[in-house]
C-alpha cells in the first residue's frame, strides 16, 4: 500500500503541513512521530508567547500544540506514534520510509511524497570545545528544560547559562522561578541572539546579569560541576586574558545554538545548504529529491512558531499538489541569491511557472543594522525595496515576492539588505 | 523627579525608554519612544507592570509527574512569587485538560491559575 | 576467611585481559576497582589503535607485547563479540631530510617481527590517502594496524572473565597492602581481602602501589593526552590511521577513523601531577587542531562533536615493568601506548606466570566465547524485523542519534557486568555519544536505569558516586499523601 504522503515528525511544523495536506485534497497521509504524543518540542515550552501572529492570542507551547494537534485528528489523520525513522530511500516509483517501534515492529511504509518535519537539536558542549572536566551537571538548555517541565526534577541549585538564545533566556527565568540561583547569563557576541522581550521578563525581572562578549572558558569539578570561569571576548570572539571571573556553581546550561537534524535527509541524497545546515529548497519547498519536501526547523531554524506553521503549510500544499499529479516538480528555478547582510534564504529558487501568485521568501542577516532596506532585484530591474528600521540576526524576516513581476527569463534574483544611505 | 529607564518590549526595535514620575508614583514623560505603543508600555510597566506566570503543578494520578499551567491573565509583577509559592503547594488530580482552573484567584489576584496541556488518568 | 588465588588490582584493559587468562584455569579469583565500572581510568581515552609494532625499540617488552597482543586481536574480537578493523596506517614524514627516520622506523618494525610494512613515496601516499597534503613526502605503510574500542575490548575482556568465575568488586578502593605469613592482605574500603598472589594493573596508581611492597622503587608520571572527537560525516577524511612522524616541530598527532567510524584527531603530550586529572585546556585542544593540519588537509574541526583527555602512565624507564616484583606480586606497571594492543598479551604472560606458581590447572569448561550488545541499528533489515518481533524492546528507539533501542540498554544493564550509570550505558550502547551528545536521550536512559536498578531518578549518576544528573524534584509529595 502506498500513502500521498508520509510526514517525518508530528511537531508543529508536521501537524501544519499536515492539515493543510488534508485541507488540499490528499486522501492518504500517515505522521510519523518518535516521541510518545505529537506536539514535538512545543511540549516543554510551557512559557506563554506562542501564536500571537496565528490566533491573535499569547498561548504556551502545548496549548498552541493542542489547537493543531485537535484538527489533525478532526481530519482523521493517522499518526504513529513513538515510531522512529531510520532510513529514507527513493527508486524510480516512489519513496520507502522505515522505521521502527515497540508496538508496529520494522515497517516500510510506501509513500508518493515525504515531508520532512524533523526539527533541530540544541548545539552540544563538544562542538564548542571548552575547556575542562567533565563532570555531570552540563546540561544543553532544553534537556534542562525537559527534566524541568515534563520530568518534574531540577538539574541543578546554582546555574550558570552560556548563550543568550530564547532557551537560556526562558530556562533562566523557569530556575530562578523554582528556587534556583541563575547566577549570570554569558553571551559570546556583542549583542543577544533572543528576543528583547526574553530578556526584560527572564533577565531584567529577575536581576539576572547578562554578560555580553563573555564566554566559558573553563569548567571545573571531578564528578558534578563545582564552578566555571567566565572572561570577557575581543572582537575576535577570543577570550582576553586577565578578564577571567570564577562563579561557584553547580550547574552549566548551554543554548548556543540550533541544528537542524538532517540525518534522514542526507540518507536519501538530499542536498543540504552550508549556512541553515537545512535542505535547499525550491518555490515549493521541494528538496533536489523529487516528492521530498521540507518545512520548519528541520530546512533552517525559526524565531516564531507562527512562521514554522505557515511555512509548513505551504510545504503540505504543494506536496499535495505532488501526490496528486498536479504540481509539476523537481528543477530548480531562478536562483535567489542572498547579498549585503542576508546571509541565505528559504527558498533558494523560484520557477514562476509553478510558483502561486504569491511567494514568501523567508531570510535572515548577519548583523544588527537600523534603518536598513531590503531590496530584491532581478539583474539590474529592483522589483521591490521595503524598509526595515531595524533588523537583527536573532529574527526572522520575510518578503513576499508576486509572480506578476517575473518574467521567467531571469537569471537570477538578488535579495539584498543594507543599511539606508 | 525620579526617571526609570526601560527597553520597550513593544516590537524587535528595542527603543531605550525614560519615564519620569512624580513623588507620588504618577507618570509625567516618558521619552525614548518613537511610536504610541512605547509610551503606553512604559507607563504601564512603570505603573502597574503585569506579567503571566507559566509553571508546572504537581499532577496525581496521572501518567506524567506534572502538568503545565498559566494564569489565565496577567498578575501584577510583585506577586509573581507569591503566585509561585501557591503552585509549588498545589496538586491536582488527573485527568486535566487545557482551560481546568487549578486555583482560583490565585494569591488574592483575582486571576485564576489555569491548565495548559491535556492530562488523563491511569 | 575466604583466601584468593590471584586478586587483580585495577579493571582497566590490563586488569581485565589478566583477569580473563586466569579464568582459563581452575582458581579463585577476584578484581578490585575503585571506580563504579570497567575502563574508567587510563584504558578509557586514548587514541583507540592496535598498533602494528614498529615503534618500540627491538628486545623491550613494549615490542613483544605490542607484535604478540596485534597478533591476538582478530580471534580475540571474534570471540568477544566486539568490532575491530584492520584498516591499517601510514606514518607520515613531512621535511626530506626526516626520510632517514621513517627507513629507522621501517628496519624496527623489520627487527620486531611485523609484518605487511612498507615504504611509500609521498605521492604514492597520496594516491592511497588522498586527503595527506603536499608537506607529506614519504610514509611508512603499516597493514597490520587497526583500530578497536578501547570500553568495549576491556568490557568484553571482563565479562569474558566474569562468564567464566571471575568476581568483581566495584567501588572498592585499595588503601593498603601488606605481607600476612603466606598471603598478601589487601586493605580496601570495604575490607581486608587475603590472597595468594596480587596482580598490580592500577594504572597511573600502579607505582603507588608497587612502592608499597617493593625495595625498587617505581616513579609512574600521569602524562595528559587531549583529542578531539569528529561526527561521523567526517569519519571518511582518511581511511586509515595517519601518523606523524617525530620531527624537529615535535611529536605532532595523529588523525584517524574510529571503529565507530567518527574521525579522532589527538593527542597532545603534557606530563601532569594530578593522577585524577581530567581537563582539557585551550591550548591542548588549539594544538591538537593545528597539528592535525600537518600531514592531513582540511580536517573538519567545525564537526568536533566533543574533546577529551586521557591519561598516559608513564614510567621513567620507557618500558613495562611486568613480572613478579615481590613473591607473589605480579606488576603490570607503566602500561602506556602500545598498552591497549599489548593487554591480551601482557594477560596471557602474567596469567600464565602465576599459574605456574600456583601450579594451577587449564579448566575444560573454560568459555571464550562472550556476547555483546547486539547493535541493532547496524543489522541487515530482515534480521532486525525478525528481532524486533520477537522482543520488541528492540524498536524502541531511545537515543536517536545512534539509534540506540530500549533493548539493548536493558541487555547492557542486565549483563554480567551490567551498566549502573549514564556513562556505563553510554560506553555499552553509544547511547548519548552521537551529535547531540545525550541531550535528548539522558532524560529517558536515566528512567530506564531507574526503573530496572530501583533508583530513584535522583539517585542515577553520570559515573561516579557525586555525579547526580538531577538533584531533587520540582514539586515535592504533600504530607499525607502517598501517591
Amino acid at each position: 500500500m502506498e500513502h500521498d504522503i508520509v510526514i517525518i515528525g508530528g511537531g508543529p511544523a508536521g501537524l501544519a503541513a499536515a492539515i493543510s495536506a488534508k485541507e488540499a485534497g490528499a486522501g492518504d497521509i500517515l505522521i510519523l512521530e518518535r516521541e510518545k504524543e505529537l506536539g514535538g518540542i512545543l511540549n516543554q515550552c510551557i512559557h506563554n508567547g506562542f501564536g500571537l501572529h496565528t490566533f491573535k492570542e499569547e498561548l504556551t507551547g502545548p496549548e498552541y500544540a493542542a489547537r493543531y494537534i485537535s484538527r489533525v485528528r478532526e481530519l482523521g489523520i493517522p499518526c504513529l506514534l513513538s515510531t522512529t525513522v531510520v532510513d529514507l530511500q527513493r527508486d524510480r516509483d516512489g519513496l520507502t520510509v522505515t522505521s521502527v517501534s515497540r508496538q508496529d515492529g520494522l515497517l516500510q511504509t510506501r509513500a508518493k511524497a515525504v515531508i520532512l518535519a524533523m526539527g533541530c537539536r540544541e548545539r552540544p558542549r563538544g562542538a564548542l570545545n571548552i575547556p575542562g572536566t567533565r563532570p555531570a551537571g552540563i546540561f544543553s538548555a532544553g534537556t534542562a528544560q525537559r527534566l524541568v517541565n515534563l520530568e518534574g526534577y531540577m538539574p541543578g541549585r546554582r546555574v550558570v547559562i552560556l548563550g543568550s538564545g530564547d532557551i537560556g533566556l526562558i530556562m533562566a527565568r523557569r530556575m530562578t522561578l523554582e528556587g534556583a540561583k541563575v547566577l549570570c547569563v554569558a553571551e559570546l557576541q556583542p549583542y543577544s541572539g533572543g528576543l528583547k522581550r526574553n530578556i526584560v521578563q527572564c533577565l531584567n525581572d529577575y536581576d539576572i546579569p547578562l554578560k555580553l562578549s563573555h564566554t566559558v572558558v573553563d569548567i571545573r569539578g571531578r564528578e558534578r560541576v563545582t564552578d566555571v570561569t567566565i572572561a570577557e571576548v575581543g572582537p575576535d570572539l577570543r577570550p582576553i586574558p586577565g578578564t577571567e571571573e570564577d562563579y561557584e556553581c553547580d550547574t552549566l546550561l548551554l543554548s548556543v545554538g540550533l541544528l537542524p537534524e538532517n540525518e534522514l535527509s542526507r540518507a536519501v541524497g538530499v542536498e543540504l545548504a552550508p549556512v541553515t545546515g537545512g535542505p535547499i529548497v525550491n518555490e515549493s519547498l521541494e528538496t533536489n529529491i523529487p516528492g521530498v519536501f521540507a518545512c520548519g526547523n528541520v530546512l533552517h531554524v525559526h524565531d516564531l512558531v507562527d512562521y514554522v506553521s505557515q511555512e509548513a503549510a505551504g510545504a503540505g500544499r504543494n506536496a499535495a499538489g505532488y501526490a496528486l499529479g498536479g504540481r509539476a516538480s523537481g528543477g530548480a528555478g531562478i536562483p535567489i541569491v542572498p547579498a549585503g547582510a542576508v546571509r541565505y534564504t528559504v527558498p533558494c529558487t523560484v520557477d514562476p511557472a509553478r510558483m502561486d501568485d504569491e511567494l514568501v521568501v523567508r531570510f535572515r542577516v548577519g548583523r544588527n543594522m537600523r534603518k536598513a532596506a531590503v531590496t530584491l532585484k532581478a539583474g539590474g530591474r529592483e522589483l521591490i525595496s521595503r524598509k526595515r528600521p531595524v533588523m537583527a540576526p536573532g529574527e526572522m524576516e520575510q518578503l513576499t515576492i508576486e509572480r506578476v513581476w517575473l518574467t521567467g527569463s531571469e537569471e537570477s534574483l538578488t535579495l539584498e539588505a543594507r543599511e539606508e544611505e | 523627579m525620579p526617571i526609570v529607564e526601560l527597553t520597550c518590549i513593544s516590537c524587535p526595535l528595542g527603543c531605550p525608554l525614560k519615564v519620569e514620575t512624580d513623588d507620588e508614583g504618577r507618570v509625567l514623560s516618558v521619552t525614548g519612544n518613537t511610536c504610541k505603543r512605547g509610551e503606553a508600555y512604559g507607563r504601564k510597566e512603570v505603573t502597574a507592570p503585569t506579567r503571566t506566570v507559566t509553571s508546572t503543578v504537581r499532577l496525581l494520578g496521572g501518567s506524567a509527574p506534572v502538568v503545565s499551567v498559566r494564569t489565565r491573565e496577567d498578575i501584577p509583577k510583585g506577586k509573581i512569587f507569591d503566585v509561585m509559592a501557591e503552585i509549588r503547594a498545589a496538586a491536582v488530580t488527573a485527568p486535566v485538560h487545557i482551560g481546568d482552573v487549578v486555583i482560583s484567584n490565585i494569591a488574592g489576584t483575582g486571576v485564576d491559575l489555569i491548565a495548559t496541556a491535556d492530562r488523563e488518568g491511569i | 576467611m575466604k583466601i584468593y588465588d590471584a586478586v587483580v588490582i585495577g579493571a582497566g584493559v590490563t586488569g581485565c585481559a589478566v583477569a580473563r587468562e586466569l579464568s582459563r584455569y581452575n582458581g579463585s579469583f577476584l578484581t578490585l576497582e575503585r571506580t563504579p565500572d570497567v575502563c574508567e581510568g587510563t584504558s578509557k581515552a586514548n587514541s583507540a589503535i592496535i598498533h602494528a609494532g614498529f615503534d618500540a625499540q627491538p628486545g623491550t617488552l613494549k615490542a613483544r607485547m605490542n607484535v604478540r597482543g596485534n597478533k591476538m586481536m582478530d580471534r580475540l574480537s571474534k570471540e568477544l563479540d566486539i568490532p575491530f578493523k584492520r584498516i591499517g596506517a601510514l606514518v607520515t614524514c613531512l621535511r626530506e631530510e626526516d626520510l632517514p627516520q621513517l627507513k629507522e622506523l621501517f628496519d624496527r618494525g623489520i627487527e620486531n617481527g611485523v609484518e605487511g610494512l612498507s615504504l611509500l613515496t609521498g605521492d604514492e601516499a597520496r594516491a592511497v590517502e588522498p586527503n595527506l597534503t603536499d608537506d607529506v613526502c614519504g610514509a611508512l605503510s603499516a597493514e597490520t594496524s587497526g583500530v578497536v574500542c578501547p570500553f568495549e575490548l576491556t568490557l568484553g575482556l571482563g565479562e569474558s572473565a566474569a562468564i567464566n568465575g571471575v568476581e568483581f568488586s566495584f567501588d572498592t578502593r585499595v588503601t593498603g597492602l601488606r605481607r600476612e605469613g603466606e598471603y598478601w592482605l589487601i586493605e580496601t574500603e570495604k575490607g581486608d581481602i587475603p590472597a595468594k598472589t596480587v596482580v598490580n594493573a592500577a594504572g597511573v596508581y600502579a607505582g603507588e602501589l608497587h612502592n608499597m611492597v617493593c625495595e625498587d622503587k617505581l616513579n609512574i608520571i600521569p602524562r595528559k593526552g587531549e583529542y578531539c572527537l569528529l561526527d561521523k560525516t567526517a569519519g571518511g577524511h582518511v581511511s586509515r590511521t595517519v601518523f606523524q612522524l617525530p620531527g624537529k616541530l615535535g611529536k605532532g598527532v595523529l588523525v584517524s577513523p574510529t571503529v565507530h567510524g567518527n574521525l579522532l584527531v589527538g593527542p597532545t603530550a603534557v606530563d601532569v601531577e594530578d593522577p585524577e586529572a581530567a581537563n582539557t585546556t585551550a591550548e591542548g585542544l588549539k594544538e591538537v587542531a593545528e597539528k592535525s593540519g600537518w600531514a592531513v588537509k582540511d580536517v573538519p574541526m567545525r564537526q568536533v562533536i566533543t574533546s577529551f583527555m586521557g591519561l598516559r602512565a608513564h614510567e621513567e624507564g620507557d618500558d613495562f615493568i611486568l613480572g613478579e616484583s615481590a613473591d607473589g606480586f605480579f606488576d603490570a606497571a607503566g602500561i602506556e601506548s602500545p598498552g591497549l594492543t599489548s593487554a591480551p598479551a601482557i594477560g596471557e604472560y602474567l596469567g600464565g606466570l602465576i599459574a605456574e606458581k600456583l601450579s594451577l590447572e587449564q579448566k575444560e569448561s573454560f568459555e571464550p566465547m562472550r556476547r555483546g550488545v547486539p547493535r541493532v541499528a547496524e543489522m541487515p533489515i530482515g534480521e532486525r524485523a525478525v528481532l524486533i518481533e520477537k522482543d520488541p524492546r528492540y524498536g524502541n528507539i531511545i537515543c536517536r542519534c545512534e539509534e540506540v533501542s530500549e533493548g539493548e540498554i536493558l541487555d547492557a544493564v542486565h549483563s554480567v557486568l551490567g551498566a549502573k550509570t549514564l556513562d556505563g550505558v553510554k560506553r555499552r550502547t553509544r547511547a548519548g555519544m552521537g551529535r547531540c551528545q545525550a541531550g535528548f536521550c539522558s532524560p529517558r536512559v536515566m528512567e530506564i536505569l531507574s526503573r530496572e536498578l530501583g533508583l530513584d531518578m535522583t539517585e542515577i549518576r553520570k559515573s561516579g558516586k557525586d555525579s547526580q544528573i538531577v538533584l531533587e524534584k520540582t514539586r515535592k509529595e504533600a504530607h499525607g499523601d502517598g501517591a
